[in-house]
């Protein structure tokens, strides 16, 4: 089918919003999405027709609950070209996901000395919890660096690598927007004898994803950020090392047994689903695949290239050396997230500027204080764009910026 | 909507751009850092207390106009007064924020002018802004607690 912004922005009942007879332009959505008429009704349909607990209970409304999700289930499967369905754990979210890994897998495979290698674009999510596991079992983190237009710099990764046991990374930047080179990464890892753990989370939601052809071990996303709703997220992982892994959470679902002298862990995907899931979520972020699958990956991420392409040219023809816009400047290589800095205006009052023209955008330090400190801010402006995303919201963006630049007389 | 000029007032922008008091003391003089999580500001406050008084007071860090306009119209407003005058300013500043200290039903004492502060009124228009405003101020009241 053909890529029609116009029609898919009449799908998000929220972006027809008019603040103060200005049209809402919508920049966050690195942050997080919008939501589509599908998946609010997918949602509503589901509690209105057919809401159950799941996994347990005999009647036909169960069964059914339980169907609908685990249907879910297989479109995250096919939407990451997953193996296994029972390899897709259903979380909190990629942050809970990344916490399971490190502190499951980590928990029991790293011991004093062990070497976990980073990079330093790394979102918090992908470096607290190794932090974690730093002060609670003596791992050693490594950090692969960065090169001035904000893409790895691989020049020593065979050297970073060497003795690691797990380098885990991500697949897009969340303030550069850079998309790292994830097959080659695997391979790296791989042939040090490493694990590889893909944050998938600004990726997955604008990209083709397929954990085969990148040779991955984990990958982790998170609903919220892909036209589903918030309070659920995904852990991929080889069913192998799945079932190697202790349990993360204990409770209910995930046993098969439990005595008085101890328990035992049910099969996957149960054994890490401890408790009842967000089960309307889960439908919703069936439904939001399902919503992203017709439309076709490979198109959203031409329509964002172009997106970017266009960004990059309107912001720096516009503003030359008052703006610098952060990470590489191959849309090849990066997706619709634009970090800047513009004259010498604090992000937090940008935003404020811009937020008159009803334009969001986020201002801040996008989770990522390692990398901030290395571009030399505390803070940066981060426009990010998404399938709904115009031209014409760019060009809202470009020309609101000028407002600020002459209030601050900067 | 509250329009911009609600927020930045001239005076608020004068401070941002020529902000008093800038700077570091030396130990002894009490220090006291503060961030702001959200959005990446840090804030050092320096303290020099003599006597129950605020003889000087320097301010670093780096943040947006309000959060530094506030560290500085804070800094001119504090220096050489009571330690007691000072934890009535705050609370009175804090107060000008909608945000109270629980537990102090005392009536707070507005017998003298806030001068400059008065300009950042308008800040309670925009709720999120008002963590900007307040942080130097939470920061000198840890550096007061450290003298």
């Amino acid at each position: 089918m053909s890529f029609d912004v116009a029609l898919i922005k009449k799908d998000f009942p929220l972006l027809q919003r008019v603040i103060n007879n200005k049209p809402l332009v919508y920049l966050d959505s690195a942050n997080t999405s919008q939501k589509p008429r599908q998946v609010i009704d997918a949602m509503s349909h589901f509690m209105e027709t057919s809401y159950a607990p799941i996994n347990r209970s005999a009647y036909q409304l169960a069964a059914e609950s339980t169907d609908a999700f685990e249907h879910a289930r297989g479109l995250c499967r096919t939407f990451i070209n997953a193996p296994r369905t029972n390899e897709i754990i259903f979380t909190k979210n990629a942050t809970e996901a990344l916490n399971l890994v490190a502190h499951s897998w980590g928990g029991a495979n790293l011991h004093r000395g062990d070497v976990v290698v980073l990079t330093q674009m790394e979102h918090h999510a992908n470096i607290v919890p190794w932090h974690m596991l730093a002060a609670s079992h003596g791992i050693e983190l490594r950090w692969v660096p960065l090169t001035d237009d904000g893409q790895l710099d691989l020049t020593n990764l065979d050297s970073l690598l060497k003795g690691a046991k797990a380098f885990s990374f991500t697949a897009m930047s969340n303030v550069l927007g850079t998309i790292t080179p994830v097959q080659q990464l695997c391979a790296a890892a791989h042939a040090a004898g490493a694990i590889a753990i893909v944050d998938g989370c600004q990726y997955v939601p604008h990209n083709v994803t397929d954990v085969v052809a990148w040779g991955a071990d984990f990958l982790t996303f998170s609903s919220h950020k892909m036209c589903g709703p918030s309070g659920i997220g995904v852990l991929w992982g080889r069913e192998e090392l799945l079932n190697a892994m202790p349990p993360f959470l204990g409770g209910g679902n995930m046993i098969a047994d439990v005595r008085l002298d101890g328990f035992t862990c049910a099969e996957l995907p149960a054994k890490f689903e401890a408790g009842t899931p967000p089960i309307t979520e889960v439908i919703g972020l069936g439904a939001a695949i399902s919503y992203l699958t017709a439309i076709g990956m490979s198109n959203i991420r031409q329509h964002e290239k172009e997106t970017v392409t266009y960004a990059l040219s309107a912001l720096n023809d516009r503003y030359g050396n008052d703006i610098t816009i952060h990470g590489p400047s191959d849309p090849e290589v990066r997706g619709a997230t634009l970090s800047f800095k513009f004259k010498d205006v604090h992000p937090h009052d940008l935003s404020q500027v811009l937020d008159q023209s009803n334009i969001c955008v986020r201002a801040g330090h996008h989770c990522a204080k390692p990398l901030m400190r290395l571009l030399g801010a505390n803070a940066t402006a981060r426009a990010s764009f998404y399938l709904y995303n115009s031209l014409d919201d760019v060009d809202a963006l470009v020309n609101a910026l000028e407002g600020a630049g002459d209030l601050f007389s900067l | 909507m509250p329009g911009l000029e609600d927020l930045y007032r001239e005076i608020i922008l004068d401070h941002y751009r020529t902000p008093r008091n800038r700077g570091e003391l030396a130990p002894p003089a009490s220090k006291a850092e503060g961030h702001n999580p959200l959005c990446g500001d840090e804030i050092q406050v320096y303290i020099d207390v003599a006597d129950g008084v605020v003889r000087d007071i320097k301010i670093g860090g780096q943040g947006c106009s309000i959060s530094q306009s506030s560290a500085s119209m804070m800094s001119a407003a504090v220096k050489g007064k009571s330690i007691d005058d000072i934890r009535n300013l705050v609370r009175r500043f804090k107060h000008m924020m909608s945000i109270e200290e629980e537990g102090n039903d005392s009536p707070i004492d507005e017998s003298q002018s806030l001068g400059d502060l008065e300009a950042l009124q308008g800040v309670v228009k925009f709720p999120v802004r008002i963590k900007c405003a307040v942080l130097s101020w939470n920061t000198l009241l840890d550096a007061l607690n450290n003298a």
